[in-house]
């Protein structure tokens, strides 16, 4: 009865919004810093924290730090020793790069866009900076006009995607040759090869080289072949049982005397075998997980279609294990080209050795923090870039999720 | 009979009985004759250097010191005993650097889980800045633009009266040992031991009877007790408090880290914790969600629920990833090198630029490092089947 009284009296409560502590900044506030004083406190003591930290960070970098001698190594720091009327061939090897990038830019989108952009906000900032050449600012400005016309011009070459993939691979041995000479220019040493180009030349020839490497590792650890399975596990066991830097060691110091007289490598080649040599170990364990992970009906289907042992490998087993490890390779190749400044420590002027002997001249006393605060920032962003191209790689490949 | 002869027919490449044995041999003689390629080489190029090949120089006298030591030793020691002190000095870092790492780590990944917005903003940027920049750059920075760039010793940096940082190194009170420490030693062992049966015989005590019996508690009086009478016994304090203090050459009493262990051992923490950190956000995250719901069901409350059901599934998940950064930690802790503290690599490196003997040094510092990777997979593997699930 009282319920029929009340539907028909129509009561109209007059609509209130939802108290404040629970809606808008308020709210917000509550729920994520407030919640309970467990919850009140880690937002005073965090808080308290990051203020100190950021308001001295902050006060440090633009009113402290002495930013001149970023300003004044630039060119060491990013190539080195690399002689400056030369240069244009380490320009021409990142146009073709760009280029490269804006077509597959056009036509993947996706990851490869946000690469690209990337790289077009790496190649601005740089441009943007007060110190830098005219030149530098003219070769980037060309780079960035670049990309985006052939972003447009990749968009209608959608069918050329064979010929780009070709071109990438292409460009592995295009830079060296333009890098070095190779008899079609004039021959510029590897000890003059410095800086952050000497970084990412010791990780790519690592990650290009140590891939074959380890997918013959990986398969030789998997094989029924005793001799051969027993040298592969020693091989990469010995390998990832010890340090990096005393296969670096080894490498400097013991391949000279291991090639015997005749065979005269220098410095940078022989770091680059030591860490070839290395991340093949690494990466065949990576790979291993590939092909573990392969069921058995598909050895069995490959051989029910009468593929022999190579064609079973190559065309049924290793592209299904190489797709299900790719994030896993994506991550051991940053691992890489973090520890290519390693070779720092067997003196070679890779991005932090240049650090290194820029803090030892006396000129510039006292910019410690300025040039190893600017060397942990070039490798976080590309580090960081390559984070973010696997973790979209994953989504992508659809790896990890059924 | 038939059979027989067409068997004979096959010639023996096709053989598939024969193949696979064909090919290990080729390939076994392709790897020994690499092998004797290059150790012919590496002795004649010793040979023209005027060096043979052995380890009897491990006997010779050293000449040179090392700052950081655990055991006495001088530059009249031999070369033997400079490795001896150089494997020393690496399992101390390493021993520290897993402990801290390990706490930093699960503090850091607990609070990226956190339901608090500013923690788990704090966490997430500290795992995505240490983990992406090389750990080499962040030993320089440590080194070189922190534990190098502070005042020299006389104007010291003076915390609280307790702890001095210095360029020369950083001075924390330490505490020193007195007569009575190994009597205080054995006594408070036995406390604990005593205590812990107390606490298993009160527990069952309360299990079978249904009454508070209080274990923990008389636990705790069974652990004052007994260290009420060693106190009675010795009549003398277990270790005495010493506070550094500035004197001309260096700090007096207390205990001093020096620039280049303080770098390594700051920088291994921070980017191996970063690393743990996504591991046990990783392990917490795999922990189904009915198994925290059905616990908040019971009642209990936040802290107990991630003490007593989520930790200890997760730490199933943890612990092989855990072992792999161990092991990556104790190989990390080889970049001492460039920061001039004498572990394992740093001695075998002034040993070779001493002796010249690269192959014999190499082959030690390899050895080392193996059987410590090796023991640490042994005492993980032993402490992963203890925490396996019991199935039955």
């Amino acid at each position: 009865m009282a319920n029929d009284e009340l539907t028909t009296k129509q009561v109209s409560i007059p609509e209130t919004a939802p108290p404040k502590t629970s809606i808008g900044v308020l709210g917000w506030l509550k729920e994520n810093l407030f919640s309970s004083w467990i919850n009140t406190i880690l937002t005073v003591v965090f808080g308290t924290i990051v203020y100190l930290i950021v308001v001295n960070t902050i006060e440090w970098i633009f009113f402290k730090a002495e930013w001149y001698v970023i300003s004044a190594n630039f060119k060491l720091l990013m190539v080195g020793q690399y002689p400056v009327e030369e240069l244009f061939r380490v320009w021409i090897a990142f146009t073709l790069i760009s280029l490269l990038m804006g077509l597959s830019w056009g036509i993947w989108k996706g990851t490869m866009g946000h690469l690209t952009i990337a790289m077009t906000a790496i190649y601005i900032i740089v441009a943007s900076l007060p110190f830098v050449l005219i030149e530098t600012r003219i070769w980037l400005l060309v780079n960035i006009a670049l990309i985006i016309a052939t972003y447009f011009l990749g968009k209608r070459l959608t069918k050329f995607k064979k010929y780009i993939l070709i071109g990438w691979f292409l460009m592995f041995p295009v830079t060296m040759i333009l890098l070095s000479g190779f008899g079609v220019f004039d021959r510029v040493g590897t000890n003059l090869w410095g800086g952050f180009l000497l970084t990412l030349l010791i990780a790519i020839v690592a990650i290009v080289f140590s891939f074959p490497l380890g997918v013959l590792l990986a398969l030789g650890r998997r094989s029924k072949l005793p001799v051969v399975k027993w040298f592969c596990v020693a091989y990469i066991e010995l390998i990832r049982g010890v340090p990096l830097i005393t296969i670096l060691f080894v490498a400097q110091l013991m391949l000279p005397m291991f090639l015997g007289e005749g065979v005269n490598i220098d410095n940078v080649i022989r770091a680059m075998v030591g860490f070839t040599l290395f991340s093949a170990a690494y990466l065949a364990e990576n790979i291993r997980g590939g092909l573990q992970s392969i069921p058995r009906g598909q050895f069995e289907a490959a051989e029910a279609l009468g593929l022999n042992a190579t064609f079973k490998t190559v065309f049924i087993i290793l592209p299904q294990s190489l797709r299900a490890v790719i994030p896993a390779m994506v991550g051991q190749f940053i691992g890489i080209f973090k520890d290519t400044s390693l070779v720092a420590i067997v003196g070679l002027t890779d991005l932090l050795g240049m650090g290194k002997n820029i803090i030892s001249n006396p000129e510039f006393l006292g910019t410690q923090m300025e040039v190893f605060l600017f060397v942990a920032l070039v490798f976080l962003v590309f580090c960081n870039m390559m984070s973010y191209a696997s973790r979209r790689l994953e989504g992508a490949l659809g790896v990890g999720t059924r | 009979m038939n059979k027989h002869s067409s068997a004979k027919k096959t010639p023996f490449w096709r053989d598939k009985r024969v193949i696979p044995i064909l090919l290990q041999v080729i390939f076994a003689i392709l790897v020994v004759l690499a092998g004797v390629f290059f150790f012919t080489n590496a002795l004649g190029s010793m040979k023209q250097i005027g060096l043979v090949f052995g380890y009897d120089f491990l006997s010779k006298m050293a000449q040179f010191d090392i700052g950081d030591k655990l055991i006495e030793f001088t530059s009249t020691d031999t070369y033997g005993k400079a490795f001896i002190v150089g494997i020393l000095n690496t399992i101390k870092v390493a021993f520290i650097g897993i402990i801290l790492a390990t706490i930093l780590g699960f503090i850091v990944g607990i609070s990226r889980l956190s339901n608090n917005w500013l923690a788990k903003t704090v966490a997430t940027f500290y795992v995505e800045i240490f983990r992406n920049t090389p750990l080499l750059v962040q030993i320089f920075i440590w080194f070189y633009a922190v534990f190098l760039s502070l005042p020299v010793i006389e104007n010291s940096i003076n915390a609280f009266g307790l702890f001095f940082f210095s360029n020369r190194g950083t001075a924390i009170p330490w505490f020193d040992l007195t007569s009575s420490s190994l009597i205080w030693l054995i006594l408070f062992l036995i406390g604990i031991v005593l205590s812990f049966v107390v606490w298993r015989v009160r527990l069952k005590q309360q299990v079978e009877s249904g009454k508070r019996k209080f274990p923990l508690y008389w636990a705790t009086a069974t652990i004052i007790i007994s260290l009420g009478i060693t106190w009675l016994i010795t009549s003398e304090y277990p270790l005495l408090l010493s506070v550094p203090e500035i004197a001309p050459r260096g700090f007096i009493g207390g205990y001093t880290i020096g620039p280049g262990f303080g770098a390594l051992l700051v920088a291994l923490v921070m980017y191996t914790a970063s690393f743990i950190a996504e591991i046990v956000r990783g392990g917490i995250m795999a922990v189904s969600k009915g198994q925290v719901e059905a616990a908040k069901a019971l009642g209990l409350k936040n802290s107990t629920i991630l003490r007593l059901v989520i930790l200890p599934q997760a730490i199933r998940i943890i612990i092989p990833p855990l072992t792999s950064q161990y092991l990556n930690l104790i190989k990390n802790s080889s970049l001492a090198a460039a920061v001039a503290y004498q572990e394992l690599v740093g001695v075998g490196i002034t040993v070779l630029s001493q002796t010249g003997k690269s192959i014999e040094v190499i082959s030690i510092i390899i050895l080392v490092y193996l059987s410590m990777s090796l023991l640490t997979s042994l005492l993980m593997n032993i402490f992963n089947k203890y925490t396996q699930l019991v199935e039955r």
